[in-house]
């Protein structure tokens, strides 16, 4: 029998970052809130020793252990699936700050044309421009009603960064531009000269030392080159353990539980009464009842739960119904290139996780596509996240893998390379969509979420129109060898792609063909709110955490006026 | 000359040659330290300095074996060798302690797949969903380096230690090609390129895992290892030669 645990106004599945922002913004609200993570507390003592690339980017020390819970994946319905028994295409975080300690911290709101996607494409190209199967549809709300709550995110976090040429934005960054190196300032000074419109991206690694208004100090980033796949010793990279959860401590209204597994979310089919969950050190099982229940697991963790306890409509591939599992989609890449400098070294063994200069120029709709074979596009960027050894060893093409050959190229161009990559929308399909397997099981006996994915037509005519533009930049950088990218094969789950995976709870305006509103609200059980890149309808051209950020802003004040006021909120 | 004096010698002999506040804070935290390993990795600047070296600090505990048989890391050894050998840049993967390190690895977690969801039914699947063995790494590696003798066995009559340098480069060239036949249980490209990420691993992974033996392999590529700020020169064209670190030198912080 689980123990049952006194009410609280709202429990918390998940202390990452969208957990962490409700849990500040309800406790500060006055609200009850425990938030329950699976894994273990963190805090910036645990990185005295991050500075080690083997434990944290290749052993991946704070990555979801693998052996309790893992995704099954299969390209189509065709295939066998089988369990993803390594960290490869993406990694998934566990413990208190979730995912958001291991982030680069680059940050962006997503384009006005990907909130409202289906009705703009319609409106420029006409119905026949989406193919068929692409299950493209508007996310029921605008850039413009999500801009304050994107500021809200940029606020607590101290976001840095310059003005972006093609976005005129009523506020500025609360902290100035990163230091620009000199591979960027090169990248920089060739786009704006062959007419793009360059800026320095959202950063979360604070450029200087900063105050937010819940009087949140932190220290400047160093540039130390230890981000992505590490967890930040200064606290100078905003994560939730430095910002929104000892916002929420601090009130007195909030309890964080480590340790604690969410086995099911218990309700009668129209409102959840609380959720069950293990301790996974000691196996007792627990009830925690809340008046609201919030999921802020990852996308897989989400969507599983929701499966799991029966909550909400499962989504049917064959007839297109239902909404659980729905729009499941991805982030394309292989467009990037990789430039190789016979006579300039760049210092890329430092840098920051957002330290990167970008542009939008062929993202979303800034570029007409009347004569292009695809939809969207993707935010071109060059980043020096801080280049490690054991994983950087590119070579010219032609260089043997190994042998002395390998060595003296892998030294020489070790300093001596530059790539630039392209965030490119994933767009949804009918057929693309996340379930339960029906074969394996994790640690509790639950069914693994299965992934049925793969790249499409549209993802591989943009990835060579945009890998072409690439590669004239990389030339006019003037690398001396520039290996363009282009082909896009299957999706893969193997070699690491991008930690942006989305959908399978999305938001919309009609409850027929998504799962919750834009408060993250669901349809179907109005206690629950699903928030993360869970509701994205689908995958823009840019990093999704600031997307993220913002809707769990929206969500929080949603949460916070449904505790007054019960029913669906738009 | 005591250790003690030995170290402040040459901790000031490296600090004329590099600068720096890195190197300040580095020998206090040296002086101060009792354990031998760290000192010697900032002071390998000169020839006479690595003399005095060799016969003053005592032997490198961690260079015993944890997994391996001494045949089997032998053969390791000189295929890492191989794939990684010494030249005109500096130290080869032997030397740097390569092999130790994988045979470190191999007797932990790694080498059972610890956080790696190993739970049947195992099918062989499409390359898209990867590795679908029910092989742990100590058993890959138990089957490759069987597989290696007996290939050499079979086409030369020798053992992999004992071919020449030209030949051994055959062998592992039949390896990354899938031509070599005596591998059971698993396919040898997949072998070889595990061995290749387990030398670089080896080469470029903090000494503290018992590879990059005296930070050689950072040395090599420019690469200052764990330094805590870079902020003086992130915005600078220059590209500065910084005297590497390691984890060892937090210890305490």
């Amino acid at each position: 029998m689980a123990t049952v645990m006194p009410q609280k106004d709202v429990v918390i599945v998940g202390a990452g970052w969208t957990g962490g922002i409700v849990a500040a913004e309800a406790a500060k609200a006055g609200l009850s809130v425990v938030a329950l993570e699976r894994g273990k507390d963190r805090s910036t003592a645990d990185f005295s020793m991050v500075h080690d690339e083997l434990r944290y980017a290749l052993r991946y020390d704070l990555m979801q252990n693998l052996s309790r819970e893992t995704v099954t994946f299969r390209n189509n319905e065709s295939m066998r699936a089988l369990p993803m028994r390594q960290h490869g295409s993406f990694l998934l975080g566990e413990g208190v700050g979730g995912a958001g300690v291991h982030w680069n911290g680059m940050t962006h709101l997503f384009l006005d044309y990907d909130f409202q996607i289906y009705t703009k494409t319609v409106e420029r190209y006409g119905k026949n421009k989406i193919p068929e199967g692409m299950t493209l549809q508007d996310w029921g709300i605008t850039e413009e009603e999500l801009d304050p709550y994107f500021y809200k995110f940029v606020e607590m976090a101290g976001i840095s960064g310059s003005d972006h040429p093609l976005r005129p934005r009523s506020w500025k960054y609360p902290t100035p531009p990163m230091k620009l190196p000199p591979a960027l300032q090169l990248f920089y000074d060739t786009t704006k000269a062959m007419g793009y419109n360059p800026f320095l991206g959202g950063s979360a690694n604070l450029s200087q030392s900063y105050t937010n208004s819940d009087g949140i100090t932190r220290a400047a980033c160093e540039y130390c080159g230890y981000c992505e796949r590490f967890g930040c010793e200064y606290g100078a990279k905003a994560d939730p353990t430095v910002t929104v959860l000892p916002v929420a401590q601090r009130t007195g209204n909030f309890e964080l539980r480590p340790y604690s597994h969410v086995l099911e979310i218990l309700h009668d089919g129209k409102k959840a009464r609380g959720v069950r969950y293990v301790n996974v050190l000691t196996n007792e099982e627990f009830e925690q009842p809340a008046e609201i229940v919030v999921l802020c697991g990852y996308v897989f963790t989400n969507v599983k739960l929701l499966l799991v306890s029966k909550l909400g409509t499962p989504y049917d591939p064959k007839t297109g119904r239902g909404v659980i599992g729905k729009n499941y989609c991805y982030q394309v890449g292989s467009m990037g290139a990789t430039g190789f400098f016979e006579n300039k070294e760049f210092n890329t063994f430092m840098g920051a996780g957002a330290l990167g200069v970008s542009l939008d120029d062929l993202n979303g709709d800034y570029f007409d596509h009347s004569d292009l074979d695809f939809l969207h596009g993707g935010m071109i960027s060059l980043s020096q996240t801080g280049r490690r050894p054991i994983a950087n060893n590119a070579v010219p093409p032609g260089t043997p893998s190994w042998g002395k050959e390998f060595k003296v190229a892998s030294i020489k161009y070790f300093n001596r390379y530059l790539s630039i990559g392209c965030q490119g929308a994933s767009l949804p399909w009918r057929h693309h969509y996340l379930d339960l397997d029906p074969i394996y099981k994790d640690r509790w006996g639950q069914p693994l979420v299965r992934i049925t994915f793969d790249f499409e037509d549209q993802d591989r005519n943009m990835v060579k129109y945009i890998a072409e533009k690439i590669a004239e930049i990389m030339k006019e950088m003037g690398a001396d060898i520039v290996v363009p990218g282009g082909n896009l094969g299957p999706y893969n789950i193997v070699p690491y792609q991008s930690t942006h995976n989305t959908g399978g709870a999305i938001m919309g305006a009609d409850p027929k063909t998504s799962a919750v509103n834009k408060y993250s609200q669901m349809w179907e059980a109005e206690n629950v709110f699903v928030l993360g890149a869970s509701s994205f309808a689908h995958n823009g051209g840019a990093n999704p955490t600031g997307t993220v950020g913002a809707l769990a802003y929206l969500a929080a004040e949603g949460i916070i006026k449904y505790s007054k006021n019960p029913g669906i909120l738009v | 000359m005591d250790r003690r004096t030995f170290l402040k010698q040459t901790g000031l002999v490296v600090g004329g040659v590099i600068g720096g506040g890195i190197v300040g804070g580095l020998i206090g935290n040296a002086v101060a330290t009792p354990e031998p390993k760290v000192e010697v990795q900032t002071v390998t600047e000169t020839q006479t300095v690595e003399k005095v070296v060799e016969k003053t600090v005592a032997a490198d505990y961690g260079q015993a074996l944890q997994f391996f048989t001494q045949e089997q890391f032998e053969v390791v050894e000189a295929a890492m060798e191989r794939i990684f050998p010494a030249d005109e840049n500096g130290p080869g993967a032997k030397e740097l302690g390569a092999a130790y390190f994988i045979d470190h690895q191999l007797a932990g977690s790694y080498g059972v797949n610890g956080k790696e969801y190993m739970s049947g039914p195992f099918y062989p699947g499409e390359p898209t969903q990867g590795y679908q063995y029910q092989l742990t790494r100590q058993e890959i590696y138990e089957i490759g380096i069987k597989g290696i003798q007996d290939w050499c066995q079979k086409k030369y009559n020798k053992k992999f230690t004992e071919l020449s340098e030209a030949e051994q480069d055959e062998v592992l060239t039949a390896l990354q090609k899938g031509e070599v036949d005596t591998f059971v249980g698993y396919p040898p490209a997949s072998f070889f390129s595990l061995l290749r990420t387990n030398t670089l691993e080896g080469v470029y992974s903090d000494p503290l895992y018992g590879g990059n033996k005296d930070m050689g392999g950072w040395r090599m590529k420019k690469y200052p290892g764990s330094q805590m700020s870079y902020t003086q020169y992130i915005d600078k064209d220059e590209v500065p030669t910084i005297e590497p670190v390691s984890l060892k030198s937090h210890m305490g912080h």
